[in-house]
């Protein structure tokens, strides 16, 4: 059925059909994504309330599932402010290239063995390139406003994001010597098997610093120094609208894609809990979404629970902390694979 | 030794596991949100809300036009001018109050020796512009009529404790 849909709409459109189809991609990927910044910050409030033993939203349609239509619609019909004093080419691109990484890194994420837009060998690599960049947007967006608070927090954000980068990066160096693979799909493919053969289990400490420094590199609590929405100003003082509204999207979907890159990359993907019957039923693509929930709910559970880290704090974690930490469980893995216990790591 | 007890237990999250595990158990407490326009809180008959002028059953109103409240007022907010009435009783002409001004201390409702000033338990009033908060003797009254039941009740609660 799918096939021969297909098959007709490529000689309909002939040469045009390649683009087309790519951008049906893309849209098949971007739209849900969307849908699911909406609805986590509509379940961040709900979580975070019922933490705070609150109700949180409950007025806009039944039991307030209509909350994140109504905030976008509020969102786009405001006014975008551009400061007089501002450079506005950068004032604008700024939004742009906070959410361009964002959802450029989704071209490699796999969903099941099939599900993936491209499948490319480097794939590891590619997300770490693509997720560097997403600080340029932030630090662009601070120095383009020409004020003293908005530059002040694209400082931090770039100070906070380029420290825990690294650590990050140490994280799947020891992903990448356990799979013997760049390939995200090889990655998965390699923690077959039930919970104890995925990597958070071989590589503990590495999943709990990668988590941790994945936080810290999406801005959410409590590593916000960078906006702190209640009382620190941030580095998107000066934004107002849909303008805003592109930051607040960028910050979601980046907290989405880290969270399926922890899925990916330590919890075993789209492979099942356990490898036998009731459990292999479900098929993969759902393991991987409850995954990714499970992970984004721990990051709400994070910003419900702790105080946010003070700014020389967070550096000395990020550097003298996590740094070490990974290059130590680094070694230990390459020394355990010299072993006969190797079999324990891949 | 204390000291590397100190750093295994930073270095392992202890503490922030017990802080994840208070949340996490609050998450399942029974909410306190009280649902404001369906639900309300208990409230005390001594409550200080929206002000009332009362009557006596017969239909008098109470008010001899004394002006202890508008002297205690500690605001300002209240504005007498009184009128010998055809039967020779002493009533006002004028009775205003500016719950703009207002701090609702309930001074006004103490000093009076009749019972006609009151606050009642109305809080969830508004005005649209700001006349509208500026409450005459026939608004005042109004409030008193509509609630008569509710203020005598209050009233008839508090009265062994003044």
């Amino acid at each position: 059925m799918f096939e021969t849909v297909i098959l007709s709409l490529q000689g309909l459109l002939g040469p045009v059909w390649p683009l087309v189809y790519s951008m049906a991609k893309i849209v098949a990927i971007v739209a849900p994504l969307m849908l699911g910044v909406a609805y986590l910050t509509y379940a961040e409030r709900k979580i975070i309330g019922y933490m705070q033993v609150r109700i949180g939203p409950n007025r806009v349609g039944p039991k307030g599932w209509l909350q994140p239509i109504a905030d976008a619609l509020k969102l786009m019909t405001k006014e975008i402010i551009i400061p007089s004093g501002s450079n506005k080419a950068l004032f604008i691109l700024g939004p742009v290239l906070a959410i361009a990484p964002a959802l450029a890194a989704w071209a490699v994420v796999p969903f099941s063995p099939e599900l993936v837009l491209a499948n490319v060998d480097a794939s590891l690599l590619y997300i770490m390139a693509i997720t560097s960049m997403g600080v340029y947007g932030i630090v662009l967006a601070g120095w383009a406003s020409n004020s003293k608070y908005a530059f002040l927090g694209g400082m931090r954000a770039a100070a906070q994001i380029v420290a825990y980068e690294i650590a990050m990066g140490f994280a799947l160096v020891g992903v990448l010597m356990a799979a013997q693979s760049l390939n995200l799909v090889e990655i998965v493919k390699a923690q077959q098997g039930g919970v104890f053969s995925w990597y958070w289990l071989p590589l503990f400490p590495l999943f709990i610093v990668y988590l941790i420094a994945s936080v810290a590199e999406t801005n959410r609590a409590p590593f916000d120094v960078v906006e702190g929405e209640s009382e620190i100003v941030g580095f998107h003082v000066e934004y107002s609208g849909m303008a805003f509204a592109v930051f607040f999207l960028a910050e979601y979907a980046n907290m989405i894609l880290v969270a399926t890159l922890t899925s990916i990359m330590f919890l075993g993907g789209w492979n099942p809990l356990f490898d036998f019957a009731p459990f292999t039923w479900i098929p993969g693509f759902f393991w991987l979404i409850g995954k990714v929930c499970f992970v984004l709910f721990l990051f709400l559970w994070f910003r419900a629970t702790f105080p946010r880290y003070r700014y020389d704090q967070i550096m000395r974690l990020g550097w003298k902390v996590f740094i070490p930490v990974t290059l130590v469980w680094i070694l230990v893995v390459g020394a355990m694979m010299q072993t006969p216990y190797g079999y324990l790591f891949h | 030794m204390d000291r590397i007890k100190d750093f295994f237990s930073t270095f392992l999250l202890i503490e922030l596991l017990k802080g994840m595990a208070v949340t996490g158990r609050y998450m399942f407490a029974r909410k306190i949100t009280i649902q404001f326009p369906e639900e309300r809180t208990p409230m005390s008959p001594r409550f200080r809300g929206l002000h009332a002028l009362r009557r006596y059953p017969n239909g008098e109103e109470r008010c001899i036009a004394c002006k202890l409240c508008e002297t205690i007022c500690p605001a300002l907010a209240i504005n007498i001018e009184l009128a010998q009435r055809d039967d020779g009783s002493r009533r006002t002409t004028r009775y205003d109050i500016d719950l703009t001004k207002c701090i609702f201390c309930g001074f006004c409702e103490e000093s009076c020796p009749v019972d006609a000033i009151v606050e009642t338990r109305i809080f969830d009033y508004h005005g649209e512009s700001r006349g509208d908060l500026l409450y005459t003797k026939d608004k005042l009254l109004a409030v008193g009529d509509k609630n008569e039941e509710q203020i005598a009740k209050d009233k008839a609660a508090d009265a062994r404790y003044r």
